[in-house]
C-alpha cells in the first residue's frame, strides 16, 4: 500500500502532499522535511530506493523517488508494493501531469494544486493503485471536466487568468520541468539494455 | 426546481459584492492573482520567519473572507486551493475545515470536487467534523451525476473510519452492479479499504469479491486482486480453490490477449502481472499440488520477460520472488537464480540493488548463489551508495558463521561508524549483538565488540541488547572458568574505558559497566575494591550522567562497600549524597550509610557473586507477625485488605451492588498483598531495599527479553551437543584467512587469470574471508574439519528449559507405555461400554436421566480400564502378535488406537469422539479426536512416526483462528522423533466469540534424516456444539433464568411414534447434543446448556400426540436457532 505521495522541489518547498493514513499535522511536516533531507543527500547515480526514516513507520517502508529538473517525487509505500513497479508508476504519473498542462512546470503544480490532486485520485484511491494506463486517466479527467464545465457554465475565464499568471516572470523557479523526451534529458532514467 | 432556486438565493449576495466592487471580473481576477501574489511573495522572501509572517497575515485575512456571509461559493473554493496550499506548507488552517465541507455539501460540481479535495486532506479519520460529511456522502452516493459518485466513493475510501462503515456499505455493495466500470472499480476498492480497517464488517460480501475477480472488465478485476493479495496473505489456505483462476488470468495478460490499451512500453499489464505473482507466490507457498499449478505460466512469464525495459525487470523480480516462494522446482529455480545473475551484475544501480535483495531472500535456500556473486558483493561493500552497502550488509548478516563472523562484524561496525540516521544505527547494533552473541570467536573479542555496540548505539538501542548481555554475563554458560574469564576481562576493559580522560559514553553504556563493576570487581587481584568506587564516585560527580544511571551507579557502590577495606571514600560518598537535592540519591545514600554502619548485615545482605540466585521473598510479611500483635494487643484496628474495606462500605450504602465489582475489588487487594518488597522498598530504611529493588527491576527487565539463543546459525547443520566448545576450539583467525588464500589463489589458477593487481588480490582475501563455510566442500576440506562450533555462549537452560525438558520425558513415557495392554484395554473398554450401554437400558428410562451421575459423565469407563489394567496377563499374547511385525498398515492403526487409549486413562472421565485421521503420507500420519472437558475442548493430535528411521525437529503448529483461542498444553517442539514413536499434542480450545463452523487448521513439519525439510498441513473442523456442556441447575433457577432471558425461539417438530415417549426423546438430545435434563413433569420436560465460557441456554420440550413442541431462550440471539437446528437433524436422524 501507498503510505503517502510527496512531491517537493530542489530547496525542500511542498508542491504536492498526500498522506493515506493518518498522521497528525505536524508528523507530517516532519515527514516531509525528513522525506527531503533524505533524498536531497542522494547523488545522480545511485539507486532510487531509500528506506523510509521512523517516522514514516519502520523498516517494512520504502521511499522510491525520482528527480525531475527542479522536482523530487517521492512515493513511501510498504513492502506490498513492487518497488520497480512503483517507480515506473511516478513515471506514469508525470506523463499524464505533462499530458494533462501541456508540457508541465513547477508552476502548475503550485497553481493547480486542486488538479493535480484530481489527477492523483483517479490514479491512486485509498492508497492503492487504481489506474496505471495514461489513456485511460487522461480520459477519465476530460470527461470529468467537460461535465463540469456543462455544469459550471462560464469555466473558461479562469484558464485564462491562469494562464495569465503561468506567464508571470517569477524569480528562481526555473521553468520547465521537460519530461518530453525523458530518457534523453534525465539521468536517472533507467534505459535497460 | 427548488434547488436552482436555492442555488440562486445563495448566490445572490455574492453577486452583489461583487457588482460593489467594479464587476465579477475584477472579482474573479483578483481572486486568482491573489493565490499568483501569495505565492509570488512566498518564493521572494528569505527567511523562513518573514514566510510565516506573510502566511499568517494570508490566513488572518482567509478568516475574515471565508467567515463573511457575503462570500459566495465560488469565492470560497478559491480561498480553499489557498487554505490548502497555506496546509501544505504547514500551517493551521483548521478554521476553515467546516468550510469545507459546507463546500461539498452546496457546491456545483466544480465547487464540490474542491470542498471534498479540501476535507480529505484537513480531515483525518478519527476528526470530529467528519459527521458532518456522513450526510453529504450518502446524498451524492445516491446521485445520477457519474462525477459525484466518484467523489463521494474516493472521499470514502480516504478517510472514512470504521464506525461510519454501517452509514454507506450498502449503498457501496450496490455500486458493485454499477454499468459503468470506473464506478465498480472504485466501489470495489472502497470496499478493500473497509476489510484492512473493519474486516468483519464486509465478510458477508466476500462472494460479490469473487464476482468482480470475473469482471468482464480487467480494471475492476485488477482492483479486486488488492483484496485478494490481502486476504490470502491472511489466510492462504481458504482460497486455494481459486489458484486455477489466478493461473488463467495470468496466462491471458502474459499471453498479450488483453488490449493494446493495457501495454506499457509494449509490456501487457506489469502491474497487473506483478500482482498476480505476488497471489500465487502466496498461494504456493509449501504447497506442492497448489505450486504444481503454477510452474508453467511462471515458465512462461521468465521467459517472456525478455525485452529490457525497467518494468520486465519488475515482473522478473517478481517471478523471481514467486518461484523461491513456492515449493521448489528445479529447473525453475535454475532459470531463477540466473534471472538474479543477471540483476547483480547489471551496470544499472536499481537493479544490483533489487539483485541484493533478491540475494538476501534465496540465500537461506542456495547459499552456493552467493558464493557464485561473491566477487560483486565484495565489490557493492565498497559502493558508493549507502542504500547498496546496507543491503549488502544484510546478505552479510544472514551468511554469518563462526569463521566469517570477525570479518563481518568488522564491516558492519565499519558501516555504524558513518552513518548517522537513528533507525540505520538503531537496526545494525541489534544486529551485531546478535551475531556476536551467537558466534564470538574469543571473550576478548566478544566484549571488545560489544563496547563498540554500546558506545556507538547509546541510548537508541532496544534495552534487549543491554540486558540480554548483563544476563548472557552472570547466568553464564557451561564452563564455569571460562565464565569467570570473560567477567574478569569486562571487568577489565571497563575500567581502562573509564580511564581515558574526557570521554562521554552513552547512559546505557554506563549502567551496564556499573553493573558489571559491581558484580564483579571481585575477581580483580591487582586492583581494590577502593579503586573502582573511586572511579565510579567519580562518574556519581559528572554532570553529564543522568540520575537513572546514577541510581546505577550507587547500586554498584553499595555492593562494593563490604569488599572495601578502608571505608574513607565510600564515606566522603555518604556525606556528598545525603545532602543531595535529588531524593532519589538522597534515599540511596542514607540506606547506604545505614548498611554500612553494620557492615555484618552489609555483608549477608549483598553476597559476592549470588546476582542469578533467586530471592526468597517473605510474601506473608510473617516477621512483621510480633509488631502486629503488640500493635493489636494495644487495642488497634484489626487491618483489614482494600477489598473488605470496600465490601464493607458498599454494603453499608445499600445500593446497587453488583457482583462483578466485588470481584474486581478482591483481585486488587490480592495484587496488593503479593508485593510487600514493593512497600519495603518505600518505608524501611533496613537496607534490604535498595538492593531488592535493584535485584527486581533486573529481573523484570529480563523478563520480556526474546530468546535470542532459540535461533539456528544460518547454515543447516546440527551440531551434536552444548559443551564440545573444548574439542573444537575456534581455528585461529590467521590460519584461516591463509587457508583460504591457498584456495582462492588454486581458484584463481583454474579460472584463467594469473596476475593479478594488488587490489584484486585484497578484494580476494575479503571474499575468502567472507564466504568461509558457505556452502561449498572444498571450503570444508580445506579447513579440515566440519563446522562445529556455532555457538560460542551457549545460556544455560533455565528453570523453564527444566521443565519442559521433564514434561517431554513424562510424554515420552507415555507414549511408549503405549503398552501393548492398554491397547486392548481400549478395545476391552469399547466393548464393555456397549455392554454397559445395554444394562443401563434396562434401568428406568426416567430415573436415569434424573440421575446426574449418569450418562454425561460416564465415570465407568474408567472403572473399566482399571479392571483391564488389573488382569494384563489376559490379553499379554494377542498384543504380541499385533505389535510387533509394524510393517503392515493394520497394525499402525491398531497401534494409533492403542495409543490413543494410552491417552484415554488419563481423561477418561470426559466424553471424547471416535479417532480421525487427519492427515499423513508415507512418514507420518496424524490422528486427531476431541475430549469435550467441563471448560473447554481439548483436542488431542497424535502424530506417529510410521517409518524406521527417527524424524528431527519436528514441529507442530495451529495458526490463529478468529473465533477462538488455542492454549497449548505441554510439548509441542521436538527436537528429534524417534522411529515407530507416536506423539500427542493436546490443545485446549475456546471459544472467543460464537461461530456455527469453523476449523482448527495448522501444520507439521519435520526433518528426514537427510536434512530435507517436509510440512504437512492439516485442518480440523469445530462445531458450535463441541463448545456446549451440560448446565446444571434446579428447577426453580430455570424458572427464574427463563423469565430473565430475551430471545426465543419455538418450533413444533414431528416424531415418530417410537419416541413418542417424552423420555426417549430428552435422552437422545441429552446422549447427542450433550443438553442436560433438570426435570420431567408430565408431558414437559426442562433441559439446559451452555455455550463455553458460559451462555445458557434453556429448553422447554412439549410433547403432544406425535409432535414436539420446543421453546429455547438464551440470552445470545443466535445460540437458540442454531440449537434448534441441531435438535432437528437429531431427532431426524434417530
Amino acid at each position: 500500500m501507498i503510505k503517502a505521495i510527496l512531491i517537493f522541489n530542489n530547496h525542500g518547498k511542498p508542491r504536492l502532499s498526500k498522506f493515506y493514513q493518518p498522521y497528525s499535522e505536524d508528523t507530517q511536516q516532519q515527514i516531509i522535511r525528513e522525506t527531503f533531507h533524505l533524498v536531497s543527500k542522494r547523488d545522480e547515480n545511485v539507486c532510487n530506493f531509500l528506506e523510509g526514516g521512523l517516522l514514516i513507520g519502520g523498516s517494512d517502508n520504502r521511499l522510491i523517488y525520482r528527480h525531475y529538473a527542479t522536482l523530487y517525487f517521492v512515493f513511501c509505500v510498504d513492502s506490498s508494493e513492487s518497488e520497480l513497479g512503483i517507480l515506473d508508476l511516478i513515471q506514469v504519473f508525470v506523463e499524464t501531469l505533462d499530458k494533462c498542462f501541456e508540457n508541465v512546470c513547477e508552476l502548475d503544480l503550485i497553481f493547480h494544486v486542486d488538479k493535480v490532486h484530481n489527477i492523483l485520485a483517479e490514479m491512486v484511491m485509498g492508497g492503492m493503485v487504481l489506474e496505471t494506463n495514461m489513456n485511460e486517466i487522461v480520459t477519465q479527467i476530460d470527461a470529468q471536466n467537460k461535465l463540469e464545465k456543462s455544469e459550471a457554465g462560464l469555466a473558461g475565464a479562469p484558464a485564462r487568468a491562469v494562464s495569465a499568471v503561468k506567464n508571470m516572470n517569477l524569480p528562481e523557479i526555473p521553468r520547465n520541468i521537460n519530461i518530453g523526451d525523458i530518457s534523453i534529458k534525465v539521468p536517472n532514467l533507467p534505459s535497460f539494455k | 426546481m427548488s434547488d436552482i432556486v436555492e442555488k440562486t438565493l445563495t448566490a445572490l449576495p455574492g453577486l452583489f459584492l461583487q457588482n460593489q466592487s467594479g464587476g465579477p471580473a475584477a472579482a474573479k481576477a483578483s481572486f486568482s492573482s491573489r493565490l499568483g501574489s501569495l505565492i509570488r511573495g512566498i518564493t521572494a522572501l528569505t527567511s523562513k520567519h518573514e514566510e510565516e509572517k506573510l502566511i499568517q497575515q494570508e490566513l488572518s485575512s482567509l478568516k475574515a473572507t471565508v467567515s463573511a456571509p457575503a462570500t459566495t461559493l465560488k469565492m470560497m473554493k478559491e480561498c480553499m486551493v489557498r487554505l490548502i496550499y497555506c496546509e501544505m506548507l504547514g500551517y493551521d488552517a483548521s478554521f476553515g475545515y467546516i468550510h469545507a465541507i459546507k463546500l461539498a455539501q452546496q457546491g456545483n460540481l466544480l465547487e464540490k470536487r474542491v470542498g471534498y479535495l479540501a476535507v480529505s486532506l484537513f480531515l483525518h479519520e478519527s476528526h470530529e467534523l467528519l459527521l458532518l460529511l456522513v450526510n453529504t456522502v450518502v446524498k451524492d452516493l445516491q446521485s445520477t451525476n457519474l462525477v459525484e459518485v466518484c467523489m463521494a466513493l474516493t472521499v470514502v475510501s480516504q478517510i472514512f473510519p470504521q464506525e461510519m462503515i454501517p452509514a454507506v456499505l450498502p449503498l457501496i455493495e450496490d455500486k458493485l452492479q454499477h454499468s459503468k466500470e470506473i464506478i465498480r472499480r472504485k466501489a470495489v476498492l472502497a470496499l478493500y479499504k473497509f476489510h484492512l480497517i473493519a474486516p468483519n464488517q464486509v465478510q458477508h460480501i466476500h462472494i460479490k469479491f469473487r464476482k468482480a475477480l470475473c469482471d468482464r472488465d480487467v480494471g475492476v478485476m485488477a482492483a479486486s486482486l488488492h483484496i485478494y493479495l490481502r486476504m490470502i496473505k491472511e489466510n492462504s489456505s481458504g482460497y486455494k480453490d481459486l489458484t486455477g483462476s489466478f493461473v488463467t488470468i495470468l496466462k491471458q495478460v502474459v499471453g498479450g490477449k488483453l488490449p493494446v490499451d493495457f501495454n506499457y512500453h509494449s509490456v501487457p499489464a506489469p502491474w497487473l502481472q506483478i500482482q498476480l505473482l505476488r497471489i500465487l507466490g502466496l498461494l504456493g507457498k509449501d504447497d506442492q499440488r497448489t505450486s504444481e499449478l503454477m510452474y508453467d505460466v511462471l515458465d512462461e512469464s521468465l521467459r517472456r520477460a525478455e525485452l529490457n525495459h525497467n518494468v520486465t525487470y519488475a515482473i522478473l523480480f517478481e517471478c523471481v520472488h514467486t518461484v523461491y516462494s513456492i515449493y521448489p522446482k528445479s529447473e525453475l529455480l535454475e532459470k531463477a537464480a540466473k534471472c538474479i545473475g543477471k540483476f547483480v551484475l547489471s551496470p544499472k544501480i536499481n537493479l544490483k540493488y533489487l539483485g541484493l535483495k533478491a540475494l538476501t531472500y534465496v540465500i537461506q535456500q542456495d547459499p552456493s548463489l552467493a558464493l557464485q556473486h561473491q566477487m560483486t558483493i565484495i565489490e557493492c561493500l565498497d559502493h558508493s551508495d549507502p542504500m547498496i552497502k546496507r543491503e549488502t550488509l544484510e546478505l552479510l548478516y544472514r551468511i554469518t558463521n563462526a569463521q566469517n563472523i570477525t570479518v563481518i562484524i568488522q564491516k558492519m561496525l565499519e558501516y555504524l561508524h558513518q552513518s548517522k540516521e537513528e533507525y540505520v544505527i538503531v537496526n545494525l547494533v541489534g544486529k551485531i549483538a546478535e551475531l556476536a552473541e551467537k558466534y564470538a570467536p574469543d571473550n576478548a573479542w566478544f566484549i571488545q565488540t560489544m563496547n563498540a555496540v554500546f558506545s556507538v548505539g547509546g541510548d537508541v538501542m532496544h534495552p534487549d541488547i543491554p540486558n540480554n548481555f548483563l544476563r548472557l554475563l552472570a547466568e553464564g554458560f557451561d564452563d564455569e572458568t571460562e565464565d569467570q574469564q570473560l567477567r574478569l576481562y569486562a571487568v577489565q576493559s571497563y575500567l581502562t574505558l573509564l580511564d581515558v580522560e574526557n570521554v562521554f559514553y552513552p547512559q546505557r553504556f554506563l549502567q551496564v559497566m556499573s553493573w558489571v563493576l559491581g558484580e564483579y570487581s571481585y575477581l580483580l587481584d591487582k586492583e581494590t575494591p577502593e579503586k573502582v568506587i573511586i572511579k565510579l564516585y567519580k562518574l556519581l560527580m559528572n554532570d553529564s550522567v543522568s540520575s537513572e544511571t546514577k541510581a546505577w551507579l550507587i547500586a554498584a557502590v553499595t555492593k562494593l562497600t563490604p569488599q572495601a577495606h578502608s571505608p574513607n571514600i565510600v564515606e566522603r560518598l555518604i556525606q556528598e549524597f545525603t545532602i543531595s537535592l535529588d531524593t532519589l540519591m538522597r534515599q540511596h545514600a542514607f540506606e547506604l550509610k545505614n548498611l554500612h554502619q553494620n557492615v555484618g548485615l552489609m555483608k549477608s545482605l549483598l553476597p559476592v557473586d549470588k546476582s542469578c540466585e533467586d530471592m526468597v521473598v517473605d510474601a506473608s510479611l510473617s516477621f512483621l507477625d510480633g509488631f502486629v500483635a503488640e500493635g493489636l494487643s494495644q487495642g488497634a484496628a484489626p487491618y483489614k485488605p482494600h477489598h473488605q474495606r470496600q465490601e464493607e462500605k458498599l454494603s453499608q450504602e445499600k445500593v446497587l451492588n453488583f457482583e462483578p465489582y466485588g470481584l474486581s475489588f478482591s483481585s486488587s487487594g490480592f495484587t496488593g498483598r503479593q508485593s510487600p518488597a514493593g512497600i519495603s522498598l518505600g518505608s524501611d530504611i533496613s537496607g534490604n531495599s535498595a538492593e531488592t529493588g535493584l535485584k527486581e527491576t533486573n529481573s523484570l527487565k529480563l523478563e520480556g527479553i526474546k530468546k535470542l539463543w532459540g535461533k539456528e546459525g544460518y547454515l543447516p547443520k546440527k551440531e551434536s551437543k552444548t559443551g564440545d566448545e573444548s574439542e573444537a576450539p575456534p581455528v585461529p583467525q590467521e590460519s584461516v584467512i591463509m587457508e583460504n588464500v591457498d584456495q582462492a589463489i588454486i581458484k584463481q589458477d583454474h579460472s584463467q587469470i594469473l596476475t593479478q593487481s594488488k587490489e584484486e588480490k585484497e578484494k580476494q582475501l575479503l571474499a575468502s574471508s567472507l564466504f568461509v563455510g558457505l556452502g561449498s566442500e572444498s571450503t570444508i576440506n580445506l579447513l579440515g574439519k566440519a563446522d562445529t562450533v556455532s555457538h560460542k555462549f551457549r545460556r544455560k537452560a533455565k528453570v523453564k528449559g527444566k521443565k519442559s525438558e521433564e514434561t517431554t520425558s513424562t510424554h515420552n513415557m507415555a507414549c511408549s507405555s503405549f503398552s501393548s495392554l492398554s491397547g486392548v484395554a481400549y478395545e476391552e473398554d469399547y466393548y464393555l461400554n456397549t455392554l454397559q450401554d445395554k444394562e443401563l437400558k434396562k434401568f428406568s428410562l426416567n430415573s436415569e436421566l434424573l440421575d446426574p451421575e449418569s450418562l454425561t459423565e460416564l465415570p465407568l469407563v474408567k472403572k473399566l480400564s482399571d479392571c483391564s489394567l488389573s488382569k494384563p496377563s489376559l490379553f499379554a499374547d494377542n498384543n504380541m502378535e499385533i505389535f510387533h511385525p509394524p510393517q503392515s498398515t493394520a497394525a499402525l492403526v491398531a497401534k494409533e488406537i492403542s495409543l490413543a487409549s494410552s491417552l484415554l486413562e488419563e481423561t477418561t472421565e470426559y466424553i471424547h469422539s471416535n479417532l480421525m485421521e487427519v492427515c499423513s503420507n508415507e512418514t507420518i500420519s496424524m490422528f486427531s479426536y476431541k475430549i469435550w472437558e467441563d471448560d473447554c475442548l481439548l483436542m488431542v493430535l497424535s502424530i506417529t512416526n510410521k517409518t524406521d528411521s527417527e524424524l528431527k525437529s519436528a514441529n507442530l503448529e495451529i495458526f490463529p483462528a478468529e473465533d477462538f483461542k488455542v492454549t497449548e498444553k505441554p510439548g509441542c517442539c521436538l527436537p528429534i522423533m524417534e522411529a515407530e514413536s507416536t506423539e500427542n499434542f493436546q490443545y485446549s480450545v475456546q471459544m472467543e466469540k460464537p461461530f456455527t463452523e469453523g476449523n482448527l487448521s495448522g501444520f507439521i513439519n519435520y526433518e528426514m534424516v537427510d536434512a530435507h525439510s517436509v510440512q504437512l498441513e492439516f485442518s480440523i473442523d469445530l462445531s458450535l456444539l463441541d463448545f456446549i456442556r451440560p448446565l446444571k441447575i434446579s428447577t426453580e433457577d430455570f424458572g427464574k433464568l427463563w423469565l430473565s432471558f430475551a430471545s426465543d425461539v419455538k418450533q413444533n417438530i414431528k416424531i415418530s411414534d417410537s419416541q413418542a415417549a417424552l423420555p426417549s426423546a430428552l435422552k437422545i438430545l441429552q446422549q447427542k447434543l450433550r443438553l442436560h435434563v433438570i426435570d420431567i413433569i408430565g408431558n414437559e420436560g426442562l433441559l439446559a446448556c451452555q455455550l463455553l465460557p458460559s451462555i445458557p441456554c434453556l429448553l422447554h420440550c412439549r410433547v403432544h400426540a406425535d409432535v414436539l413442541a420446543l421453546w429455547f431462550r438464551s440470552s445470545c440471539s443466535s445460540l437458540p436457532d442454531y440449537l434448534l437446528y441441531q435438535c432437528q437433524k437429531v431427532m431426524e436422524e434417530s
